[in-house]
């Protein structure tokens, strides 16, 4: 079943100016529920213009966006609705903090909702669990927090919500390796836990490359392919065209494939590496 | 060769905060008597998880922050000498990680010539000094553009023109390449790389990504404040356990090679590059049919 889907989805920026730019150009797109997708695409593709579609923050010049079969724009008054179970997090999310704790600020959206009380202190506890913001911090000011803290209570603010869909644009953007890896884990493991959709804009291919299953590449305004991660890291040769990069392994198992050496196509991971290598080195065990 | 950057036994803390009762709250020392000598015309990348401190000590190299004790001198004067000011950061400029929060003008050349014309420096030389910097950062063309109308890669490159145009002997890049697409990336490195090796320029680089890194002529890994490793980047990469204990990751490459020689294959250990790694499996696998 297709949770989001899209209608020759067309937007054009500064349209009838002489600064007219079609943004997004008829893109046909149908994304599966409960599934982890990578978004990416250089700057400037479009990723960004066709993420705020999704939430109907901007509205199609002409095309539809459906989520769970309906046409976001049919009625406008649902649109405060469509924001509920259309959860968007925005770049360095962390400038967006306000509230006087932490608690307040990630129960902010659950409050909208009209939740009672008790559901949101719950969402709230169970969120905070879930991207390791520790019980004792909710009370106090966000502002007190070091940066990655701050960045997980904004996202949590947003995860509170439980939304059907989530998009976050580069949420790990200037994190140090070991806080990439454990965002990157604790993003995936709330979607396992919620079986939500999930949409990570990244420009890292080694971040998407070990923590998606599906990837969406956008290309000069167009949908360039929407496919299974192992599919599309295959056709490196067409992501670098576009300005993209295949994960610095993939590359090196492409070079020795190229030099005759039998790996298999789909690894884009350290650990597929090491593994391939190995079946392949174990296999002439008896002459090695 | 002359050194750039000489930081004796700098120590340093951020201003204690005030609580609400009017207390004085511990403010913890941030960069903890470090000792670090950076040589004129070399490529030094920074690396350091967040909070490690070295952005804290990048500061200190064009004297935004000042040392609580040591001495910090660059170009050989002294950070501490407020005379120094003016001298110091047309010596050593800096770029930061958003685009965004370093442009100043509504139009690519004003922008590049604003540090120059801070500076006194007469209008012709100007004009001269902001096309020259166009040039070498690839953007000339984009001169009369309108900075909002470029990509976030093309802003750093006009940021880096901007210090460039003040004619420095060192560029403190702190995360230049974060907000930035793949292609993106390579625009910002290539462009440092070019003005290290033609220009002589010394770039200090601090960076999450460790390809970069791989780049660099010596690796500087900070933590708690401290100088834990300061070698090549070959032999700091080598050192794949230490590293992750710091946080910090390895390129691809070296993990699988490290990976491979857990495993109990001889491979070499101070593999960085794809090519390197490329050859050494391809000579691994040589090896195993030849016997």
């Amino acid at each position: 079943m297709a949770i989001l889907k899209t209608e020759g989805l067309t937007y054009t920026y500064s349209a009838g100016t002489p600064f007219e730019k079609t943004a997004v150009d008829h893109v046909e797109l149908s994304i599966e529920d409960h599934t982890m997708v990578g978004v990416i695409g250089h700057t400037g593709s479009g990723k960004s213009t066709l993420m705020q579609h999704f939430n109907g923050l901007l509205k199609p010049t002409s095309g539809k966006v459906l989520l769970d079969g309906e046409d976001i724009w049919a009625d406008k008054k649902k649109m405060r609705e469509v924001r509920f179970r259309v959860g968007l997090v925005f770049q360095y999310p962390e400038y967006q903090l306000f509230e006087e704790t932490v608690f307040k600020d990630i129960a902010f959206g659950p409050k909208n909702m009209g939740l009672g009380e008790e559901e949101i202190k719950k969402r709230v506890v169970e969120t905070a669990h879930m991207l390791g913001i520790d019980e004792t911090m909710l009370t106090r000011s966000p502002f007190a927090l070091s940066g990655g803290q701050k960045r997980r209570v904004a996202i949590a603010g947003v995860m509170a919500m439980r939304p059907k869909v989530l998009i976050l644009d580069e949420p790990c953007a200037g994190l140090d390796p070991k806080g990439r890896n454990l965002m990157l884990r604790q993003i995936r493991d709330y979607q396992k836990t919620t079986q939500s959709t999930v949409l990570l804009v990244s420009h890292s291919m080694e971040d998407v490359a070990g923590f998606t299953e599906k990837l969406l590449v956008m290309s000069k305004a167009k949908l360039y392919c929407y496919d299974d991660t192992p599919a599309v890291f295959r056709r490196a040769d067409e992501l670098k065209e576009m300005g993209l990069r295949v994960p610095q392994i993939s590359s090196v198992m492409g070079a020795l494939r190229s030099k005759g050496v039998e790996l298999p196509q789909d690894i884009y991971t350290v650990e597929q590496a090491r593994d391939a290598m190995l079946s392949l080195l174990r296999k002439g065990e008896g002459t090695c | 060769m002359a050194e750039m950057v000489e930081a004796s036994h700098i120590s340093f803390r951020y201003p204690a905060e005030i609580d609400e009762k009017g207390n004085q709250l511990e403010s913890p020392l941030i960069l903890k008597d470090i000792s670090l000598t950076v040589k004129q015309g070399s490529f030094v990348a920074m690396l350091g998880h967040n909070g490690s401190g070295k952005s804290t000590f990048a500061k200190h190299i064009n004297a935004i922050l000042i040392p609580e004790s040591g001495t910090m001198t660059v170009g050989g004067l002294d950070t501490k000498v407020t005379e120094n000011l003016f001298d110091i950061r047309q010596k050593a400029g800096m770029v930061f990680q958003n685009p965004d929060n370093q442009i100043v003008a509504t139009i690519v050349e004003e922008d590049v010539a604003f540090a120059p014309e801070n500076l006194g420096v007469p209008p012709e030389e100007i004009r001269r000094r902001v096309d020259d910097a166009l040039y070498t950062v690839g953007m000339y063309e984009y001169r009369k553009h309108a900075p909002s109308q470029l990509s976030g890669g093309q802003k750093q490159r006009i940021a880096i023109a901007g210090v460039i145009a003040m004619q420095p002997d060192c560029i403190v890049l702190d995360e230049p390449t974060a907000m930035l697409d793949p292609q993106g990336r390579q625009e910002v490195l290539e462009t440092i790389h070019r003005l290290n090796r033609e220009q002589g320029i010394t770039i200090i680089l601090i960076t999450h990504y460790m390809e970069e890194a791989a780049e660099a002529d010596r690796v500087v890994v900070i933590d708690g404040g401290e100088v834990v490793l300061d070698d090549t980047p070959a032999k700091v990469f080598a050192q794949v356990d230490r590293m992750k204990e710091l946080g910090l990751d390895v390129p691809q490459v070296t993990e699988l090679v490290w990976e491979l020689r857990k495993a109990g294959y001889d491979l070499p250990a101070e593999i960085i590059t794809e090519e390197e790694c490329v050859a050494a499996l391809e000579n691994l696998l040589q090896q195993c049919s030849d016997r």
